[in-house]
């Protein structure tokens, strides 16, 4: 509990001192404010979407772009707009539930390994490296003949394919880091293992960890349509980016929109992702952050 | 208080440490000199116990701490002694600092560990210590990062995480090799001055010679793994026997008298790897003879002092 509280503290301070400056330079502003609106009408998807993601007008199917259906209609006639809102809900929450798994367990998984080393790094290192062999796709496949298509086995599908980098990094992080002296001066000073690990070791390891997590996030939006693409993530009538791409190519030369439109909300947020992931690298530098203030 | 007697410490096969013996009582300080790969960092890190880290082991001897012998006790007790009842300050305090941690947390931590104390009795104690170390403003100073500080001024906190917890000994491990010399004198004063002040007892590793004169009340004199002189600080200046300690003497610069140049032993220490046979010295040694290079000498007692060298008896007749 105390152990647990104290890492949560760090964390948390950390967290909330890079994010703020990050936000504070004019890229940073705009990718992160663009992110901030995308989770904020993924969050008021209801009363933002002009319609029902789900409401089929089979008369009016492939519309193109014009009033009332502001970005046309799909092949049953539901509207894109509504659904690529709808769409970033499933997206952002998938990617970001998957990839915060994977850091969760990437991070607790290399640091032990890293800190303890001997025959569990070993152990640890074979079993997550043997993740790395298999491609995204495969993985999640395997997810899919276990559990049955959908949210779910995407989400744990994109967590298992990033959890080697957050493993590799973590403990490559660790390992470095213990032979710094002031490691070695706090051992000096009887601390505990679990106090070096938490208070002294994490902390100084987190900076990379948590920028490979921001582009981590962008990449599991892709992995996150790509499934949905191959029918293998979200499930009919539940709008995927990816899922309605998918469906848009029956009619790419008939009614592009339906495809370009989600294509476009998958770039941009990619984009903004990576751009706020480059911003956070410079603002997690703390000579760099005292520097400015 | 502290006394190691017939130290010996191997990695794997090598033995870079052996037959080392000391002892230092409360309000004393004890120099350990000798030239860089002596053993005398090596000697530090066996009595805080933390050879395992680095995979050596102790071979022979015991450390005995206020009646105790620590080769035998289990590491977590022996984490309670660290930092608690022996301090440990380092060589480099640039790097002796977590750069993420503001520095009143990170001093806060020992009497936190050690005392038992809340965080606010934490601070003040800490802010009592860096008012005790003559740093001024202590309160500004907690809210400092490491990297916002000099070298001098990392240094004493440095000390301060090391005397937080009110331990009996501080072994200071050439805490001066990485400052300006002006700093370098201000830091040995601070440190004499705790020996009085605290009723320490504290082990002071330098190649310094001139610190050690000024400070020390016993020395230890270490060449190759070994101790090969050991006595009162006086005496060891006035009659030194073994011919390392007399050259050790002779390299102390003299100021800008023109008719002395500065001095400096031939040849370099051996490492681990190729230690000489019988006395460690002989190959650098000017009155090395045929014996020198098979056994190796004896101490050889002189009132408080004894030196391992197979002609100690004649050494101090002509010294170097």
């Amino acid at each position: 509990m105390k152990v647990s509280s104290m890492a949560i503290r760090s964390l948390d301070a950390f967290a909330r001192m890079s994010i703020g400056r990050a936000l504070s330079s004019g890229i940073g502003m705009v990718a992160g404010g663009f992110l901030i609106l995308l989770v904020l009408v993924a969050v008021f998807a209801p009363l933002i979407a002009p319609f029902d993601y789900a409401d089929q007008n089979l008369m009016n199917a492939n519309a193109a772009p014009g009033w009332p259906h502001v970005l046309g209609t799909d092949e049953f006639g539901r509207d894109v707009l509504s659904r690529v809102i709808y769409g970033a809900r499933t997206s952002l929450s998938v990617s970001a539930t998957a990839i915060a798994i994977s850091m969760a367990a990437g991070m607790t998984l290399g640091a032990a390994a890293g800190y303890f080393g001997g025959f569990f790094e070993r152990a640890v290192m074979t079993v997550v490296d043997l993740t790395w062999s298999f491609p995204d796709i495969l993985i999640a496949l395997i997810f899919v003949a276990i559990i049955g298509p959908g949210l779910t086995s995407t989400t744990f599908a994109i967590a298992i394919a990033y959890l080697a980098q957050f493993t590799r990094l973590t403990r490559a992080q660790i390992v470095r880091l213990k032979r710094e002296t002031f490691i070695e001066a706090t051992i000096n000073l009887g601390a505990k293992p679990s106090h070096i690990l938490l208070k002294h070791l994490m902390p100084n390891a987190m900076a990379p960890v948590i920028v490979v997590g921001m582009l981590a996030i962008g990449d599991g939006i892709v992995l996150e349509a790509t499934l949905g693409f191959f029918g293998l993530g979200a499930q009919p009538p539940t709008p995927s980016w990816g899922a309605m791409m998918s469906s848009g190519t029956a009619q790419l030369f008939l009614s592009p929109w339906v495809i370009i439109f989600p294509g476009v909300a998958v770039a941009i947020t990619v984009i903004a992702v990576n751009l706020f992931g480059d911003e956070l690298i410079r603002s997690l530098d703390i000579r760099d952050r005292l520097r400015g203030a | 208080m502290l006394s190691v007697r017939d130290l010996g410490v191997a990695f794997g096969m090598v033995q870079p440490l052996s037959g080392v013996s000391f002892s230092v009582n409360k309000g004393e300080t004890l120099g350990i000199v000798g030239e860089s790969g002596s053993g005398k960092s090596l000697t530090a890190m066996s009595v805080m116990g933390l050879l395992p880290l680095s995979g050596g082991r102790i071979t022979g001897g015991s450390v005995e701490f206020d009646g105790q012998d620590l080769t035998k006790l289990p590491e977590r007790a022996y984490r309670k002694l660290r930092g608690g009842r022996i301090g440990l300050i380092t060589q480099n305090p640039m790097t002796s600092l977590d750069p993420l941690q503001k520095i009143g947390p990170q001093v806060d931590d020992v009497a936190k560990l050690h005392l038992g104390l809340d965080g606010a009795e934490a601070r003040a104690r800490t802010e009592d210590i860096l008012g005790t170390l003559r740093i001024p403003e202590p309160s500004l100073i907690c809210e400092r990062y490491p990297h916002q500080m000099s070298g001098g001024m990392k240094q004493r906190i440095v000390i301060a995480m090391a005397l937080a917890a009110d331990p009996d000994v501080l072994i200071a491990d050439e805490p001066t090799t990485a400052l300006d010399v002006t700093v370098q004198a201000q830091i040995i004063r601070l440190l004499d001055d705790l020996v009085k002040e605290r009723d320490l007892a504290l082990v002071l590793i330098t190649h310094d010679m001139s610190v050690v004169a000024q400070t020390c009340d016993k020395i230890v004199v270490m060449y190759a793994g070994r101790a090969v002189e050991h006595g009162p600080v006086e005496e060891i200046f006035d009659r030194p026997r073994h011919p390392y300690t007399q050259a050790l003497i002779a390299c102390i610069p003299r100021g800008l008298d023109d008719a002395t140049r500065l001095t400096g032993i031939e040849g370099t220490v051996p490492t681990v790897l190729n230690y000489p046979k019988g006395c460690p010295f002989h190959p650098r040694c000017p009155r090395a003879e045929a014996i020198c290079a098979t056994d190796p000498p004896e101490f050889s007692v002189a009132g408080d002092s004894a030196a391992a060298c197979h002609f100690a008896e004649v050494a101090n007749a002509q010294p170097a």
